[in-house]
């Protein structure tokens, strides 16, 4: 150990880094705990983020013990890893932008370069500026790992949703004995269509039904592309011996479909899911009467 | 005359008679050649034996390739030439999504979710059959 009160003597900087984050461990986190990124994110008691903070800082110099100020990849990060995680979601739940959250980290910097400046106020000016140097770096690496630690957190969460749209996006209806219908809602990929595809048939054998409907009021625009999923969807129900009504055709879409030269003689289309019902049930010999016009004829 | 009791041969299809339908059940994989034996054998028992229908399970099939897709499609033809009308009953979905990648939409042939509604299907009259596309006009 260096000795310290004699003021000349220092160890590298990086020693002295360490030293320095292990003796005024309470302080930097007390002073942390102040700063809007803990503050914000510990609202329950001040203490927690005391706490928080501590374990921020015991990690650092673990980091500085290993001689690894500039690897974000240093074993001592893994441990504050999940809790910077939990902070980093916490401050983009609350909406902010990436850059806001580094201007936030980048607060923790000032009050633990005060603490060095007044602790090692007798060390030579050489070895306080390499020391500052080493302990910025460390931070600025600090920095790094909590940028990296939220933006993969974002993505995370971006997969977990896109998949769950996947399942949400695609509800087989049952609309009669024998008659199911698909509502598609959003641009239809390749991905969803065989998602959509895959469902469709698999309600065709589950519930025996001997009509499907595709209804595509919700689908915004109708390309070469998308027609080419319907049609793939109709023929894979026809092999199957169900027959596919297309329905929800706007206008617009009409409009398109003639424009673009696309050929959908093979699907059967009707304008509304209610026209395509009615022609699936009339398909099935089911006739629905008016029960005020039987009852007022009797 | 003492092959009246044939032995069953490996991949050999049968195929039975319900009064005016033939019943033929594919199970598994089928071969290649036991898929063309199932052409001929069709065609000569539908000569001999005048039904008017055909249908054809293939919801024990797993695979189906380019080339049973395409006898499929044969079967169907040559039987409308014999007056009589196939239906292709039970269809898994990944089979029809297969065949739909390869672009085998089989027009003109006729389908049905099981035996039961192929065999409705085959029972009622000749035009009100759907889905039969181009093969209506025939006789």
């Amino acid at each position: 150990m260096p000795e310290r009160e004699a003021g000349g003597s220092l160890g590298t900087p990086t020693d002295e880094v360490r030293d320095f984050l292990r003796r005024r461990r309470e302080q930097i986190a007390q002073r942390w705990a102040d700063e809007p990124l803990f503050r914000t994110v510990f609202t329950v008691s001040r203490d927690e983020a005391v706490e928080a903070g501590k374990a921020v800082v015991d990690a650092l110099a673990q980091v500085a013990d290993a001689q690894r100020v500039e690897d974000p990849d240093a074993a001592g990060f893994s441990a504050v890893r999940e809790q910077l995680a939990r902070m980093g979601a916490a401050r983009a739940r609350a909406g902010l932008s990436p850059s806001q959250m580094a201007g936030e980290l980048a607060a923790l910097w000032p009050p633990v370069e005060n603490l060095l400046v007044a602790d090692l106020d007798q060390a030579p000016p050489q070895g306080l500026r390499e020391c500052s140097t080493t302990l910025s770096v460390l931070l600025g690496t600090l920095r790094l790992v909590a940028m990296q630690t939220a933006l993969s957190e974002g993505q995370a969460l971006i997969d977990r949703q896109r998949l769950q749209l996947l399942e949400v996006a695609t509800p087989v209806i049952k609309l009669w004995d024998g008659i199911v219908a698909v509502p598609l809602i959003g641009t239809l990929d390749s991905a969803r269509s065989q998602v959509v595809m895959e469902t469709l048939l698999n309600a065709v054998v589950e519930q025996h039904a001997r009509f499907a409907i595709l209804d595509i009021t919700g689908v915004p625009t109708v390309d070469s592309l998308v027609a080419q999923h319907l049609m793939k969807t109709v023929a894979a129900a026809r092999l199957m011996g169900a027959e596919c009504v297309v329905s929800g055709i706007r206008p617009a879409i009409a409009q398109t479909i003639v424009h673009l030269g696309l050929d959908l003689g093979t699907v059967k289309t009707r304008a509304s899911l209610a026209d395509a019902l009615g022609h699936c049930l009339h398909e099935l010999g089911t006739n629905i009467v008016q029960a005020s016009d039987s009852a007022g004829r009797r | 005359m003492s092959e009246g009791f044939s032995r069953p041969v490996a991949g050999h299809v049968p195929v039975l008679r319900l009064g005016d339908v033939l019943l033929v059940t594919l199970q598994g994989d089928l071969y290649d050649s036991s898929a063309q034996q199932l052409q001929q054998d069709l065609s000569e028992t539908i000569a001999r034996s005048g039904v008017t229908g055909v249908v054809i399970d293939i919801s024990g099939v797993e695979i189906v390739d380019s080339f049973l897709g395409r006898v499929l499609a044969e079967i169907a033809a040559q039987t409308e030439l014999l007056a009589a009308r196939t239906v292709l009953a039970g269809m898994r979905p990944a089979v029809a999504i297969t065949l739909v990648e390869l672009g085998l939409t089989l027009p003109g042939l006729r389908t049905a979710l099981n035996t039961e509604a192929a065999m409705e299907l085959l029972a009622r009259p000749v035009v009100a059959s759907r889905s039969g596309g181009r093969h209506e006009e025939s006789p």
